[in-house]
């Protein structure tokens, strides 16, 4: 798929480099050129102007925060304060355990199991217009719908709890689920889980649709099993996909919000459920403390670019 | 749309046919049915259901799997305590606003970067594709500081609808989309129209947009739905009760509020974005596995 090339890997080898004095020409008529194509620049500015208020500038700007502090209306340059004061909270270490805690469970659980849902899927052949719009149906509630109904109904903590009441039938000790500090995680993942899995396994179901049939044709004849043949033809011919869904996982599970807020009310018994993002939003817009949180923001950006830069070299290698 | 491919796949159509192998396909698609709309479909049940039920019934235990005595009374409360309709008015009039926004601004850029070849129409392309790699947390605060002292021309956007439909215009997986449809229209035919006199605008209007339709409508319903399913932006830039969306209010009074009254305003809240689901699903579908990534 398209966006698995990085934009200008495409570009031709070999090209010759223009001569400078070109490049001296092309410089100075580049005034004329936007005159020439009127049209075409004025359609971009709308956009341009947007990407530039709204996520360009805001990038350097958090940066430039992240080295400032603003008291009574003044700003002054502290260097490294913001960060050593961020990093210095006891809270900061326990947010990067829970959101590593929590990225790395829904690997597990919103990672795997839409790969084997969309395997399982693709076998089938009726009710799949049914099970497909079920599997996305939850992508379309609002998350605070969604996180109400599993704060309220499903995490209630009493035998009237939805699970709890599934476990009492099933003769299995009950579970104080968002009040359990051991449980909190595990809940949040389940949650966010079910309100996010129908997205990877769309896509999924789409790269599985591209595997040519010969491939397990051949392989079956070669007398591989089922679980071998998922093994040695489904995930090498996914494997592009499975990589960059994983890479997207990450991101996105590492910012992990609403959950916390919403199922926990914030940090959760004894800060279980605290996550970057929450505290972000803590220092942000609670201890009016925005330029610490600009840092925190920064100290994210950090830790997902390293992330990406595995991915990258780890996708590069396998071609 | 029973059987919509007839290529093989993991296991061959063959071997599905035979006695033993056609028992176990039909016992796994009864397992699969059932379970999937146990899993899906059951908490949504237990949601429309619960919210009918009273305090008392909802605390019993084991849980009733209907109603006893429902009570259509919190659906009102709902609506009525929570002011919904307003909240409903408030978030379906943001969404509207960004499906008119991002369809302008974002169509003409896309336009531009593909037909029109404008001055560094790559590089512009390129930083635009890198703020998908930017995570949206960690913009936050600085878009935030932004909204409330807009550079240049120093505007409080605090409050203003336009809080949410700009930034949704910088959306680089829409342009990208877009670019990627306009690139599959074939040169001729533009040309052709150039030929016959036909100004940039004029071939967008009369060739590009006519043939886009089925993309413009993805983009639309994916403008639609990222707003009725954001929740800490409009909380920021939304904070005062008339202007605030419906995630936002339902979060706001959950604290004070009835359990079952909070699950009734979810619920109620749910409804749009479901049935527009239900009504396009096909579209977008398709436009998940074209558009290749992010939901």
């Amino acid at each position: 798929m398209a966006l698995t090339t990085a934009p200008g890997a495409t570009r031709r080898p070999g090209r010759p480099a223009p001569p400078p004095r070109q490049i001296a020409a092309r410089r100075a008529g580049l005034g004329r050129k936007v005159r020439d194509n009127l049209t075409g620049h004025t359609f971009l500015i709308g956009a341009v102007a947007c990407f530039a208020v709204f996520s360009w500038y805001p990038m350097v700007r958090g940066v430039v925060m992240s080295f400032q502090r603003t008291r009574r209306g003044e700003t002054t340059w502290v260097g490294w304060d913001n960060y050593a004061r961020i990093v210095a909270d006891p809270s900061f270490w326990t947010a990067w355990k829970n959101t590593f805690v929590f990225t790395g469970l829904a690997l597990v659980l919103g990672y795997a199991v839409p790969f084997f849902v969309a395997i399982l899927l693709n076998e089938l052949r009726h009710a799949k217009g049914y099970l497909r719009v079920l599997v996305y149906l939850p992508v379309m509630l609002p998350p605070a719908s969604a996180l109400f109904l599993f704060k309220f109904y499903a995490y209630d903590p009493s035998e009237a709890g939805l699970f709890n009441a599934v476990l009492t039938a099933l003769g299995l000790p009950t579970s104080e689920w968002m009040q359990s500090p051991t449980m909190t995680m595990p809940a949040m993942v389940l949650a966010s889980t079910w309100m996010n899995m129908g997205g990877a396994v769309l896509i999924y179901l789409a790269a599985l649709q591209n595997i040519p049939g010969e491939l397990y044709e051949a392989a079956e004849i070669d007398g591989a099993g089922v679980w071998r043949r998922i093994v040695h033809v489904t995930i090498p011919q996914t494997r592009l996909i499975l990589a960059l869904l994983a890479m997207l996982q990450i991101v996105a599970t590492m910012q992990v919000f609403t959950e916390p807020l919403i199922l926990a009310n914030g940090a959760g018994t004894q800060d279980s459920a605290t996550s970057v993002a929450y505290l972000i939003y803590q220092h942000g817009f609670f201890q009016n403390d925005l330029n610490g949180a600009a840092a925190l923001g920064v100290i994210m950006l950090v830790v997902l670019a390293g992330f990406s830069a595995v991915y990258v070299r780890l996708t590069a290698r396998q071609d | 749309m029973a059987v919509d491919s007839t290529t093989r796949t993991l296991i061959s159509p063959a071997q599905l046919r035979r006695g033993r192998g056609r028992v176990l396909y039909w016992a796994v698609l009864a397992v699969v049915v059932a379970a999937f709309t146990l899993v899906f479909l059951g908490p949504l049940y237990w949601m429309v259901t619960g919210a009918l039920k009273s305090g008392q019934e909802i605390a019993q235990t084991p849980p009733s799997l209907f109603p006893r005595d429902p009570q259509p009374q919190n659906y009102v409360d709902a609506w009525n305590n929570l002011a919904l309709a307003k909240l409903l008015f408030n978030t379906f009039y943001y969404a509207m606003g960004a499906v008119l926004f991002q369809l302008v601004f974002d169509t003409a850029a896309a336009y531009a970067l593909s037909k029109l070849r404008p001055v560094l129409g790559g590089l512009i392309l390129g930083m635009m594709l890198a703020t998908l790699m930017i995570p949206a947390m960690v913009l936050i605060v600085p878009q935030y500081v932004t909204v409330l002292d807009l550079p240049i021309v120093h505007v409080n956007l605090l409050d203003s609808p336009f809080a949410i439909w700009l930034p949704l215009v910088a959306n680089a997986f829409n342009i990208f989309l877009l670019k990627r449809f306009f690139d599959s229209i074939p040169e001729d035919l533009m040309s052709a129209a150039v030929m016959d006199g036909a100004s940039p605008l004029r071939t967008l209007w009369s060739i590009v947009l006519p043939m886009s339709r089925p993309i413009l409508g993805v983009v639309a319903i994916f403008a639609v739905t990222a707003v009725w399913k954001d929740f800490l932006w409009p909380k920021l830039v939304m904070p005062s009760p008339e202007t605030r969306t419906v995630s936002v209010g339902i979060y706001t009074f959950a604290g004070g509020t009835p359990m079952n009254v909070v699950i009734a305003a979810s619920v109620i809240a749910a409804v749009p974005t479901v049935v527009l689901f239900l009504i396009f699903q096909r579209n977008i579908m398709s436009g998940l596995t074209t558009g290749g990534l992010k939901g």
